[in-house]
């Protein structure tokens, strides 16, 4: 079966960084994967070549079986690809529904959006708020209703970029919680994270980047149990 | 009809109740009665505030609502002058002529707005660099109409006559048959700008509150999400800024009507500057907002003026600076939101007054 995510070789400079350097990084469809790797390790980096950002030096992004490299970054949304932003990407000065609406109207008639609005705040909690400016939300809420945001659209591949910064243990918890059954669901997500207990919580396969290459890749207990990742994150020698 | 009117009304625009529409109905009455009983003076004059509202609610929609500062607008409201001035000379205005002229005139606009926007876009030109580039090119359109006073610059018949401008042309004109035509001057030209102004705005009263309007104030907050939720941010931009462009041409080509002339000083820094002050004074995030403030401002400005005050301009300087440090929502809207509270304030304990009366009486029966 092919990957619905691949990337081949992909190689991204800034300048005298060498910020990605050859990553091969494959995501089956259905998959709950974890990014991680010490801060600078190339993981928005990857994220943003993914989604078009900016274009890799060399290499390619390949979804769902088609080389997408050349594809500006709103018609790979199109294509199915979703992303919450590492900072909060939201609309500050509207609604909490309209926020969730816009991202809705996208795909869906008035109705259905109106119908699917309701399921979507009820699945994030976000109720009492709807009618309230987004950037007024706690950061906690700020976080959920952008992932609201990004799963408003059905995407195929959701890309979460420290999800849970910022959050207190509980809302982590509830938002692992949520990412599990949105993939239980059938969507396939990619989770960067720095917070172990979260992944613990969520992932059974982690990819570890440094300096901007795959690392290890593996089974959860394999990683954690793994000494050289334990250093990379520590700087133990 | 109920269907039709509810596109009116939505989370992008103030007023959206039963009491704004009666007297939104009821300032049209007054308007379309006032010819019956005020002079012409005041008749023109009152045209004359409505003449600049277009190019002042293009800019709303612009940096209102979808955050571009566009620091030229005059660029186009010069170019439709110009061109209405060109077309009318040339071909007269017998069969309805001005009226295709007005239509060719404003479709220049826009197309002078398409190609600019379109490089600047699609260019990847963002945030000030717009406004940067905008009254370059009106500076530029300025200086080049300037230098246009020798005989040599005629286009056809139509001379552009330099600093001085052009002057001379004919106003609006209805045919009608079996008799001469209607010329649209006084309170004919009044209640036709009255009618355009009722259409332009309830037009882009839809269009905030439609799909393509949520599009657009996601592009002013946060034009990175708005491209990955999968819109092409740079196509809604460019048809804003068409958009934008048609109506600063529409000003420029009733200013050219209003007062059969037009100068290149219409597209100098001074004038490029006033639509900002109306905009951001009143409230650039609101389409009424800025019709409201544009119109006083226009009124202040002349009454300023026409007591031979020197100090218009720096009142509007100052106007603006002031909005910006006391109501940088605009005053307008400002005040709306202020009277909304104090509203809501109220209501609460009217309720609870009346809850304790039924408390009362419930406890005393």
């Amino acid at each position: 079966m092919t990957p619905i995510l691949a990337t081949k070789g992909l190689n991204k400079r800034f300048g005298g960084l060498h910020a990605m350097n050859g990553v091969d990084l494959n995501v089956e469809r259905g998959e709950l994967r974890c990014l991680i790797g010490p801060n600078g390790a190339g993981k928005s980096t990857l994220f943003k070549l993914i989604l078009g950002t900016y274009p890799p030096t060399s290499g390619e992004v390949w979804f769902n079986g088609e080389n997408i490299t050349r594809l500006l970054p709103y018609r790979r949304v199109e294509k199915g690809i979703s992303i919450k932003f590492q900072v909060p990407g939201i609309f500050q000065d509207l609604p909490v529904a309209q926020n969730l609406l816009i991202a809705l109207q996208h795909r869906l008639s008035k109705e259905a959006a109106k119908a699917e609005l309701e399921r979507l705040l009820a699945l994030l909690d976000l109720q009492p708020a709807r009618a309230q400016r987004a950037g007024e939300l706690s950061h906690g809420q700020k976080q959920w209703l952008e992932i609201g945001m990004a799963i408003a659209l059905s995407p195929s591949l959701l890309l979460l970029d420290e999800p849970t910064a910022g959050m207190s243990p509980e809302e982590t918890f509830k938002t692992g919680e949520l990412v599990k059954r949105l993939n239980q669901d059938g969507m396939t997500v990619v989770v960067i994270e720095h917070d172990m207990a979260f992944v613990r919580q969520i992932a059974r396969k982690v990819t570890v980047l440094h300096f901007g290459k795959i690392f290890v890749e593996g089974p959860l207990d394999e990683i954690i149990s793994n000494e050289d990742v334990a250093r990379i994150y520590l700087g133990k020698d | 009809m109920g269907n039709w009117f509810s596109l009116l009304n939505g989370p992008q625009t103030m007023g959206n109740g039963r009491g704004f529409w009666v007297s939104f109905c009821a300032v049209i009455l007054i308007l379309v009665a006032l010819p019956l009983f005020a002079d012409s003076y005041l008749i023109n004059n009152i045209g004359f505030f409505f003449v600049w509202v277009f190019m002042s609610m293009g800019l709303s929609l612009l940096w209102g609502y979808t955050g571009i500062l566009s620091f030229g607008q005059t660029a186009f409201f010069g170019v439709a002058g110009y061109a209405y001035g060109v077309i009318t000379l040339n071909f007269g205005s017998s069969y309805g002529l001005t009226f295709a002229a007005l239509l060719v005139a404003v479709a220049l606009a826009a197309l002078v707005a398409l190609i600019i926007g379109y490089f600047m876009f699609y260019g990847g030109i963002r945030d000030v660099f717009v406004g940067i580039v905008t009254l370059s090119i009106t500076l530029v359109f300025e200086t080049f109409m300037a230098q246009t006073a020798g005989p040599e610059w005629a286009i056809g018949s139509a001379r552009l006559n330099g600093f001085n401008g052009m002057s001379g042309m004919p106003p609006l004109t209805i045919p009608w048959p079996g008799q001469e035509d209607i010329a649209l001057e006084g309170q004919y030209l009044f209640w036709f700008l009255v009618a355009l102004v009722v259409c332009v705005y309830l037009g882009l009263r839809i269009l905030v509150n439609s799909r393509f309007g949520n599009v657009m104030v996601a592009i002013r907050e946060n034009p990175n999400r708005a491209e990955m939720l999968g819109y092409d941010v740079r196509r809604y931009q460019l048809i804003v800024f068409v958009i934008a462009g048609a109506l600063a041409g529409l000003s420029g080509v009733l200013y050219t009507t209003w007062g059969t002339y037009i100068t290149p000083s219409t597209m100098g820094l001074t004038a490029a500057a006033l639509p900002i002050v109306w905009t951001a004074a009143g409230g650039r995030k609101d389409l009424t907002a800025t019709l409201v403030a544009t119109i006083f401002l226009v009124w202040l400005s002349q009454i300023l003026a026409v007591k031979g005050s020197q100090y218009a301009l720096i009142l509007m300087g100052f106007i603006l600076l002031v909005a910006v440090m006391l109501a940088p929502e605009g005053f307008v809207v400002t005040l709306v939101k202020k009277i909304g509270l104090l509203a809501r304030r109220s209501a609460p304990k009217a309720t609870s007054v009346s809850e304790r009366k039924l408390a009362d009486s419930s406890s005393s029966s």
